[in-house]
């Protein structure tokens, strides 16, 4: 017998279901999904947001704050950094964004098994409270550093050594394998579910960004997942995984002949590809709003693709460039540097292709653009700081300083940020049917930019100065002059500027759901599919009776002797202009 | 059509080969994506091991660290037991495979008594690695006794995991027949199974050699991934 | 527009942020002048790189911004461009790693025949040993550490007895000469910074790390542990002070051998102590009790090495010498009385052989809040407040609350522990600082009062 695919079953055979828990609480469908995993994560995110203005309080302003002592602020600072990279980055842009453009780009009516995908929001869900159950366990939160390094996560000395290990260890186990059912879901929509005349290089970049980006979770999570197993046993049953024989803390422990060094193999080796596994789906989502508000196909579309690809791959093979004063081997270095500064070269492929996207465009210059902007700007910046810290003899003395948090702060924590929020300005008309205020907008991107460019570029400094991260408190230390602490002031001041007006987004966010303009079907004239559906919002099922077929890539922008600026790609090669149903009239072959 | 020829396509100039391949063919089939899926996974279980074993062989250059077989004394120097475990694992994929068979021929009893059979011998296999657990902690080979142990002990349960999750499938897959669905309804359903089942029995043989190995095997490998002391 | 001319503002802010910034590295004093070299070449690369794409990036802005009837170009690759831009990018990038890898070549080279010094991190400070007259270091395990044996030296290694113990944070170097740093850690990862040496590496344990250094100048550096290794990781502190050779000379010297620590000379004479003790028995009370009258601690409750380092501190003027601290001030004229580190040593062991006895409570508080702020000494001080040697933090249980109270309040106002040679004190000195009040003060004290 032949085998009907699920995508090209008649619409009429969808469930549609209607009691408000099927549609919005035990959703099957991944545009409901995708929200609901947008939601826990900016909350969970909101969270990370307010123990970094802790922190920044008490490095600001020493000693003023008495909830916030030496426990509490390692506490924070591993919650903050945690939550960020995996509960917020990892879940937003791939459950989140993922998942609400996947199958509307690639032209199917949902992910290939929607109810591994509900699973897999809901694993999500429960590794979040697990996660934020930990604040509530006796002795808190682990303080351990979101490396987790043993043999101190796991010992006295550290703060949650009791519970608060346990419920991180727990949380990243669920969280992988919620990833695991997402990212297949991803992988696999994008492999099988294509529409016709969907090839791969069809697809907008933004595809694969995420696609790449899953992938390369799929095959690193795997490492967090046995270094968590094996810390947890070490942890729990005594073993001796990453537990050498040690005194800790005037006790002999009975552990022996384990290797802390393995452990930060291990956590690298998922930890580095982890950053491209945010950066990537950024990197395609910022190509397609430049490539749209510019009015211009993206630059070197091929190359963009095999940037990606290459740099996924060699992602895997840098990752002991964050060990190289780990006392692992030291002629490992040579190699390390080596291919983590090779990896600068697709990398800046990419900023000069989004820079020759602008030039000989038509910019519009509304808000998500800005943000696009902003990211190609702090980007190229903590690219270049990467290349400090990637060259092994220049991190020597930049290791375990603020040049590293000013560095990963300005990659991840802006310019991987700015996507989201161009991301988030692009895509809302879509997901809601409402324009968000361009106003606000404005305002929103004006002071993000300006804030956390005063936050993180004077950060640099004081790592060249030598300020170690993850201090409680300078003290006195006689080579950092009376002016640091100013610096470390007029820093914070700016941070808590930053965070505060991010209320300015949420407002508008959630006014904009009702009181925004009504957003026309197609309102940025984009060219990929998910704007192309017939009724906008997309409905349940997506594309109505028949499924979109693909005549075109994504950046059909300002085609010589087009009348319109843009050409979607359901749109026959012949055919121009506007899109017509015909598209969508040629049902099944 | 190679994977090459997809990854070079000018997508901005006419249709080209590539271009009228996809247009006609369209979205794959459920149960090719089921296929794509468990493939992708497969390779995700056999990261998880290769990391595993990496650290095990590591481990395994450290002083203290005394392995399981090698000596005569040494458990696993009688590998008697771990052959009768995988006589159990190889019946159980052995049955699938004949229930495959039975379900692409329409013999629906036979179909049924292989996936039984099949069960059966999974949870046979379960039992008695169980049993190879109680026999060693008695012997005071216990989890934490050494990394050597605590590698055995971990790898036997996450490799056991693996299989109760696909018994779980299979159980269902079972009960569907059971109540009179057809054949073609679970057919893909079991020949997925199948794959899965082969796929841990091979992972198992690879198990089994890693742990009865002695240290100089070890150190060999250890030579070889670069990894010595 | 705004952003065309805010993006070319910002270009120009950073560098001249970068040119006037007045945060910058630290003089360096090693021979690590290399490392500098390589950064200068980074900066110039990434400088030129950052500046070029921003720049054209609000040219294309300014150029392409959205006009009426204004069409983009059409054009999906650029085979020739993108070479050129490639081949420019892997000349740039070769030209920061081809320097790195020289230098990295030498810091990874040690030198085979330079002297040797090891660092030993521990939660929460410093200890070094040198090999000694034989010029090698004996066995260390983990399973050889006690009170007494603080290094974990195997006793029956005949290597080791002539290694030479710093009991301190500070480590003395004679300067221009090179040194091979062994680094080791008996419980968790630590790093060994001096930011002035440029040169660093992690402590892990259960092996030795290595690196090597020659200090070029001298001076007195500050050592700061970089690798998370706690709740006090931030006040791991220690110092190098690199002198010339013959002052060197004269520090090592008075330095003891693993032997020497290992005779009851060094751990001292109780009979010959008790004689000292008259002397003391005036305020501290015939049994080491205490008497608050005379403002005199309990002594008995306190363990040798704590008491020992206390009086040397005494002796030496690094307690007792702040203007405001006039009881340290009597305590440090008393120590006329023991003429030297022998009757430190003998007087030390005395007190120890006293009876302890538990002092009377004068202070009340809420104890279950003392007890949420008792979460930040237990570490150092123990659960039970009965000190814990690794740490060097002393009992607190049983001690006169009278007396803690002044001495927490000694700290934070740095009338005790702002001596640089009382790398101690300066921790007790941040982390008193996190009790804001005098209510807080007065809670934690009734928790350890509490405690037996």
């Amino acid at each position: 017998m032949t085998h009907v695919a699920i995508a090209d079953q008649p619409e009429e055979e969808e469930h549609h279901p209607t009691s408000f828990i099927a549609k919005y609480i035990w959703s099957q469908d991944h545009k409901v999904i995708a929200i609901q995993y947008t939601i826990v994560a900016m909350f969970v995110g909101l969270v990370a947001l307010v123990l970094s203005g802790f922190m920044r309080l008490q490095l600001g302003f020493p000693d003023t704050f008495s909830f916030i002592n030496p426990n509490t602020y390692l506490q924070f600072m591993t919650m903050h950094g945690m939550i960020m990279v995996i509960y917020l980055l990892t879940a937003l842009l791939l459950g989140g964004f993922g998942n609400y453009l996947i199958p509307l780009m690639v032209g199917t009516r949902d992910m290939v098994f929607p109810y591994l995908n509900m699973l897999s929001f809901w694993m999500y869900f429960l590794s979040v409270l697990v996660l934020l159950a930990s604040f509530f366990v006796p002795g808190g939160p682990t303080g351990a550093g979101w490396t987790l390094y043993p043999p101190q996560a796991i010992l006295q000395g550290t703060p949650g050594a009791d519970w608060g290990i346990v419920f991180m260890i727990a949380s990243l186990a669920i969280f992988i394998i919620a990833f695991t059912m997402g990212g297949l879901n991803y992988v696999t929509t994008i492999l099988q579910a294509r529409t016709h005349g969907m090839t791969l290089m069809r697809m907008p970049l933004t595809l694969w960004g995420i696609f790449t980006a899953s992938l390369m979770g799929l095959l690193a999570f795997p490492a967090l997942l046995v270094s968590a197993i094996m810390l947890g046993l070490d942890l729990l049953a005594g073993t001796s995984f990453f537990m050498p024989a040690l005194v800790s803390l005037g006790e002999q422990l009975d552990h022996t002949g384990g290797s802390p060094l393995l452990f930060q193999h291990l956590f690298w080796f998922f930890g580095h590809p982890e950053v491209y596994i945010v950066a990537l789906p950024a990197f395609g989502m910022v190509s397609d709003v430049l490539s749209t508000h510019a009015r211009k196909n993206i630059f070197g579309y091929r190359m963009m693709v095999w940037a990606i690809v290459i740099i996924a791959g060699l992602s895997f093979i840098v990752w002991a460039h964050h060990m190289y004063v780990s006392g692992m081997n030291l002629n490992f270095g040579f190699f390390f540097a080596t291919t983590t500064l090779i990896i600068a070269v697709p990398t800046a492929l990419k900023v000069y292709n989004w820079v020759l996207t602008l030039w000989r465009g038509n910019i519009h210059l509304n808000t998500p653009m800005l943000f696009a902007i902003g990211f190609i700007f702090t980007f190229t910046h903590g690219g270049l700081s990467g290349l400090f810290l990637g060259n092994v003899i220049v991190d020597v003395p930049l290791a375990d300083t603020y040049f590293v948090v000013a560095h990963f702060h300005m990659v991840m924590g802006v310019s991987t940020v700015m996507v989201l929020f161009a991301a988030i300005y692009h895509w809302y008309p879509l997901v809601t049917g409402r324009m968000l205020h361009e106003g606000m907008g404005k305002i929103h991107f004006w002071l993000t930019f300006l804030g956390t460019y005063a936050v993180f570029l004077p950060m640099h400094y004081l790592g060249f100065l030598g300020v170690p991260r993850r201090y409680f408190s300078m003290g006195d230390t006689a080579f950092m002059p009376e002016s640091a602490q100013t610096l470390n002031a007029s820093i914070s001041v700016f941070a808590i500027i930053v965070m505060v007006i991010q209320v300015i987004f949420l407002v508008n966010l959630v006014w904009s759901l009702k009181n925004g303009p009504r957003a026309p079907r197609n309102p940025w004239g984009a060219t990929s599919l998910e704007w192309q559906t017939p009724v906008m919002p997309p409905a349940h099922g997506n594309w109505g009776h028949a499924l979109p077929r693909v005549h075109r890539w994504a950046y059909d922008y300002s085609v010589p002797g087009a009348a319109e600026d843009f050409i979607p790609q359901n749109v026959p090669q012949e055919g121009s202009g506007r899109p017509d149903d015909g598209g969508q009239e040629e049902v099944k072959a | 059509m190679s994977f090459l020829d997809k990854l070079t396509e000018k997508s901005w100039e006419p249709a080209g080969a590539v271009a009228a391949a996809t247009a006609a063919a369209g979205p794959a089939s459920r149960h090719a994506a089921q296929k794509t899926a468990l493939g992708i996974f497969l390779v995700i279980i056999s990261v998880v091991f290769l990391l595993f074993f990496l650290t095990f062989i590591t481990h395994s250059q450290y002083p203290g660290f005394e392995a399981l077989a090698g000596e005569p004394w040494m458990p696993f120097s009688n590998t008697s037991q771990l052959w009768l475990n995988t006589l159990f694992l190889g019946l159980s994929s052995a049955a699938l495979h004949a229930a495959l068979v039975g379900a692409r021929r329409g013999m629906a009893n036979f179909t049924i008594l292989a996936m039984v059979a099949a069960v059966f011998f999974a949870i046979q296999f379960v039992l008695a690695q169980l049993w190879l657990w109680r026999d060693l902690t008695a012997m005071g080979y216990g989890l934490a006794e050494n990394p050597a142990n605590s590698y055995f002990y971990l790898l036997t349960a996450v490799h056991g995991l693996h299989l109760l999750g696909g018994l779980v499938v299979l159980f269902r897959a079972t009960l569907l027949l059971w109540q009179g669905q057809g054949l073609e309804r679970i057919q893909a359903s079991l020949s997925l199974c199948a794959t899965y089942w082969h796929y841990l029995l091979g992972l198992w043989l690879v198990l089994f050699a890693l742990m009865a190995s002695s240290p100089e095997t070890y150190q060999t490998i250890a030579a070889l991934c670069g990894l010595e002391g | 527009m705004k952003i065309v001319f805010v993006l070319v503002l910002l270009v120009v802010a950073t560098v001249a942020f970068h040119l006037f910034s007045p945060w910058w590295f630290t003089p360096i004093a090693s021979n690590w002048t290399a490392i500098d070299t390589t950064i200068h070449i980074s900066f110039w690369i990434t400088g030129i790189v950052f500046i070029a794409v921003n720049l054209f990036m609000a040219l294309a802005i300014y150029r392409y911004r959205y006009k009426k009837g204004q069409k983009a170009q059409y054009e999906p690759e650029n085979k020739k461009l993108e070479a050129w831009l490639t081949g420019i990018t892997a000349v740039g990038v070769a030209g920061l790693l081809a320097p790195g890898l020289f230098v990295w070549a030498d810091f990874v080279d040690m030198p085979e025949d330079a002297p040797v010094v090891e660092v030993l991190g521990q939660q929460w400070h410093w200890l070094y040993r040198f090999p000694g007259e034989d010029g090698e270091l004996g066995r260390t395990a983990p399973r050889f550490m006690s009170p007494e044996n603080p290094f974990g030296l195997d006793p029956d290694d005949p290597a080791g007895q002539d290694d030479i113990l710093v009991f301190s944070n500070i480590l003395h170097l004679p300067v221009n000469q090179e040194h091979k740093v062994l680094l080791r850690s008996e419980d968790v990862l630590h790093n060994f910074s001096v930011p002035q040496f440029r040169a660093k590496m992690d402590l892990v344990p259960g092996m030795v790390t290595n690196m090597w250094l020659e200090p070029t100048r001298t001076g007195s550096f500050e050592v700061v542990c970089l690798q998370l290794c706690g709740m006090a990781h931030h006040a791991m502190r220690g110092r190098v002070v690199v002198q010339e050779e013959e002052d060197f000379e004269q520090w090592l010297d008075a330095q003891p051998t693993f032997a020497e620590t290992r005779t009851t000379e060094f751990r001292g004479d109780p009979e010959a102590g008790r004689e000292h003790y008259s002397t003391c028995a005036a305020c501290h009370g015939q049994e080491g009790q205490g008497n608050k009258a005379q403002n005199a601690p309990g002594l008995a409750s306190l363990d040798r090495h704590y008491l020992k380092r206390q009086l040397s501190y005494y002796k030496e003027g690094i307690r007792g010498a702040h203007e405001d601290d006039t009881l340290g001030q009597q305590m440090a004229a008393m120590m006329a009385t023991l003429p030297d580190e022998q009757a430190i040593r003998d007087v030390s062991a005395y007190i120890t052989t006293l009876p302890d006895q538990p002092a009377p409570e004068t202070i009340e508080g809420n104890a279950s809040r003392g007890e949420r702020l008792y979460n930040n000494c237990k570490d150092c001080h123990g659960k039970q407040g009965e000190g814990v040697y690794t740490t060097r933090a002393p009992r607190l249980a049983g001690q006169h609350d009278w007396y803690l109270k002044e001495q927490i309040e000694n700290f934070q106002e740095g009338i005790r522990g702002s001596h640089s040679g009382d790398m101690y004190g300066m921790q007790m000195m941040m982390m008193s600082k996190t009790l804001q009040s005098e209510q807080a003060i007065d809670d934690l004290i009734a928790f350890i009062n509490s405690l037996e």
